[in-house]
């Protein structure tokens, strides 16, 4: 280890997490690979250690004989300190080396907040974080994850963007930037041969021309790329690489299980939801392969809970044939099992009585709005009777203690639309009166509101978002109507939803903001410990850009969007559709029972949700 | 044979795993080499495993103990063997067996360390060391729960040498183990309070051995 770092590493908090080491690490012998890729994620280990994309594209890149792909994550502070103070340059856990030895700096980006880090951890590597002055080959910067689906914001730092799953994707671009290093290619010739890759986005390629009033006009295209990108996908999940051997860390990270994934895709099509459309088609993996992926992967690990993912579980056709297949394992060995993205019905209820015998920790549902007009106009399938006798379930079973999630700011929102989220706690806490089964032990009903954030390829891209004052106003408005003491309110603050509104939705010009926000500061801003809002408020009047242009704005139904170059499959004219449903209050009907022809169908010849 | 113990060491880059964590990697070893620990009754069920001594983040270790309980009879050598193929880098299972012996009966420790200096002349330094720990008693203030309070570490060290290694100032010493407990940090960290020219600029310690009140090894 580096002499240096072995100085550091005892004084900083939880060292663990930057020495490698772990189990299931990956260690290859640098003389027989060519290519070797920092995988980097824009956060700390503890939340990059959590993430599934990044243990599943580690797995895969790993699959290339040729390539060793390692672990990178952002240092906390004081670490951070530490390494600039000695001057030790950004390094990869595996081996040691430093991240500028590598060939690719492949970055994971989830959330718009982790953009100044991703500059920070360019620049900690020692590279320069502007793609025109990195003029050789290697090192090469490709950003990939769900953020990269508007890539204009982050364009003048990466060189390539990945849209969509990265299974198949990363590991062509590998080989081509294997073949482009043994024949020593420019920079300028590997782009272009990389832009007939499916998925990769080069902007290089892509200049936006702009109105008088900022908004984009057109792109102007050259390098022979195409004119859309469209995100790819893996058609097939029961036959694509999936990692049963992941690294176990040796210290605790945030979600300390394991993952399995049961499907991609969502049937239910919320209005305000960006993964719901951007994930489509729906893609399920079959119960049987689920069932010994899940029992290998506790083997294998060690883990004493395992986590079914997915966007809404309670939509996987055979969810209780893999409960039941995996409690035959799970419950001699008292691992237990846990359901995120549960629907408020019935069903959900048996499921989780089967489940949770023993612990019964608290129940989290997502009503998002307060009243059935509300839910009904941004598309959230469920009703007020639904969520009550789901609650009414649980209360005779012996929960006491539920979380309620809404979010402020929806379109068409009134302020009885606000009252409603108060009225529906204290109708669940009226339930829990009438079928608690043991009122001693009290219960505690927690509502929690976030503020909307409008995200490209939803069919809110249009809308404009709340300004900070009218949510300062909601969440008073809604304080002052919840009385009952044993509902808890808590509410996120409005400014990082303001600054993540300018992000989702931003353009090209966008780039000199993080920049400024990064030279000033800014790294790890997902975290509040690190945001600071004026850093954001400052950097915009310097670089004279509006956020408002961004955040407040109600687009024209055919204003050019910064991401249009990016074909996710669903159509715009499908979103458009949507959002008029959304005027009129009323539902569509989700995937199954009928379909409404959103356009993802076309990545896969038309199949979907089969 | 359900109560086993194990010895295992920890050098590398596992020194900088937290007791705590440590506690959760080797359940999960256990669990992943299918010997099946027992775990506490009770609402929040934990395994039953206990760490005899534990080790500060950054301190090495080739004499480790753990005792724990199967939930059935296993042969300590096929425990050994499962086991090994389980473990994270850095962390090494040497032995697993019976033991009538309590850990309370575990007293000295022996411990090596490394003073690096990064300016000081270390000939000049290694005399003024054997004499600063030859001193009758040395008192340095240590925080404790309570806020900070005066301790005297000599009487916990039975025998300490130094020596010039290369560079460095090589330490060994026999310390207590228990009762009291004397993090040999400390050896250190006297130094930096009470004659701060010739505490070095870093130290590292590795526990090497182990033993009871009569200086027999403790197993």
């Amino acid at each position: 280890m580096d002499k240096r770092l072995e100085r550091i590493l005892p004084r900083v908090q939880k060292p663990a997490r930057y020495t490698g080491g772990e189990y299931n690490q990956i260690i290859k012998d640098k003389t027989e690979i060519s290519l070797r890729v920092a995988f980097c994620f824009p956060d700390t280990y503890e939340i990059g250690m959590s993430n599934l994309g990044v243990s599943i594209l580690y797995a895969t890149m790993n699959e290339l004989p040729y390539v060793w792909c390692e672990r990178v994550f952002a240092p906390w502070g004081d670490m951070y300190e530490e390494m600039k103070k000695a001057g030790i340059p950004l390094y990869a856990l595996e081996s040691g080396d430093p991240v500028s030895e590598h060939d690719v700096l492949a970055f994971s980006v989830g959330y718009e907040m982790a953009y100044s880090t991703v500059l920070d951890m360019i620049d900690m590597a020692g590279l320069p974080i502007h793609r025109k002055e990195r003029k050789e080959l290697t090192p090469l910067v490709v950003v990939g994850g769900t953020a990269a689906l508007n890539p204009e914001p982050m364009s003048d730092f990466a060189d390539i963007f990945l849209l969509g799953e990265g299974e198949e994707m990363n590991n062509e671009l590998l080989a081509l930037l294997n073949t482009a290093k043994e024949n020593s290619w420019t920079k300028e010739s590997f782009l272009r041969e990389a832009a007939k890759i499916g998925g990769v986005y080069v902007p290089e390629f892509y200049t936006p021309v702009l109105n008088d009033d900022c908004t984009v006009n057109h792109f102007d295209i050259a390098g022979g790329a195409p004119e859309r990108v469209t995100k790819r996908i893996i058609e097939d999940l029961d036959r694509v690489h999936f990692p049963l051997n992941p690294i176990v860390p040796s210290t605790e990270v945030v979600h300390d299980r394991v993952n399995l994934e049961l499907f991609r895709g969502c049937i239910r099509g919320c209005r305000f939801c960006q993964a719901g459309h951007t994930y489509r088609p729906v893609r399920a993996k079959s119960p049987e392969l689920l069932i010994e992926q899940g029992k290998a992967l506790l083997r294998n690990t060690g883990c004493q809970d395992i986590t079914l993912l997915s966007l809404s579980t309670s939509d996987y056709r055979e969810l209780e044939q893999i409960c039941d297949g995996l409690l035959e394992y799970c419950e001699p060995r008292s691992i237990g099992i846990s359901l995120p993205s549960l629907r408020a019905d019935n069903f959900s209820m048996e499921i989780m009585h089967r489940i949770q015998k023993t612990r019964k920790s608290g129940l989290t549902f997502a009503p998002e709005a307060g009243s059935q007009r509300l839910r009904d106009a941004i598309n959230k399938n469920v009703t007020e009777e639904e969520l009550l006798n789901t609650c009414r379930l649980a209360f005779e079973g012996g929960w006491n203690n539920v979380k309620l999630y809404f979010m402020l700011g929806l379109p068409t929102e009134t302020d009885e639309d606000i009252k409603g989220i108060a009225e529906l706690a204290n109708q669940v806490l009226h339930t829990w009166r009438l079928y608690a089964k043991n009122k001693n032990r009290g219960v505690r009903i927690t509502v929690s509101t976030s503020c909307f954030v409008p995200k490209p390829h939803s069919p809110f891209q249009w809308e404009a978002q709340n300004t900070m004052e009218e949510y300062i106003r909601k969440v008073n408005l809604l304080r002052e109507t919840i009385t009952a003491k044993n509902v808890v309110y808590n509410w996120h603050d409005p400014q990082t939803s303001y600054i993540e509104a300018t992000l989702s939705r931003g353009d090209r010009r966008m780039g000199r903001v993080i920049e400024e926000v990064w030279r000033s500061g800014g790294r790890l801003e997902a975290w509040s410990d690190y945001f600071r809002f004026e850093r954001w408020m400052n950097a915009f009047e310097k670089c004279g850009v509006d956020p408002g242009f961004y955040a407040h704005r109600l687009r024209d139904k055919e204003e050019v969007m910064p991401w249009d170059c990016v074909n996710v499959g669903v159509r715009r004219e499908h979103l458009w559709h949507e959002r008029e449903q959304c005027y009129r209050s009323e539902l569509s009907p989700d995937c199954r029972v009928q379909c409404s022809a959103c356009g993802a169908g076309c990545l896969t010849g038309g199949r979907c949700d089969e | 044979m359900n109560k086993l113990r194990l010895l295992f060491s920890k050098t590398g880059r596992a020194v900088y795993i937290s007791h705590l964590d440590l506690m959760r990697t080797l359940t999960r070893a256990f669990l992943r080499a299918e010997c099946r620990i027992k775990y506490s009754e009770g609402f929040n069920p934990h395994p039953n495993i206990s760490i005899a001594l534990p080790l500060s983040v950054g301190t090495e270790s080739v004499c480790e103990i753990l005792d724990f309980r199967l939930i059935s009879d296993m042969e300590p050598g096929d425990v050994l063997d499962r086991l090994s193929k389980q473990l994270p880098e850095g962390i090494e299972a040497l032995e697993v067996y019976e033991s009538e012996r309590k850990v309370k009966e575990l007293k000295w420790l022996k411990v090596r360390g490394v003073f690096e200096y990064d300016t000081a002349d270390t000939e000049k330094v290694l005399p003024r060391l054997c004499e600063f720990y030859s001193r009758d008693s040395i008192v340095i203030s240590k925080k404790t729960k309570r806020g900070t309070g005066d301790s005297d570490i000599k009487p916990a060290i039975k025998e300490i040498a130094f020596a010039l290694d290369g560079g460095d100032i090589r330490l060994d010493a026999v310390i207590s183990a228990q009762e009291p407990t004397l993090n040999p940090e400390l050896l250190a960290e006297a130094l930096r309070q009470l004659c701060p020219e010739i505490a070095p600029d870093f130290a590292k310690f590795r526990r090497i051995e182990i033993f009871d009140e009569n200086m027999r090894v403790f197993r």
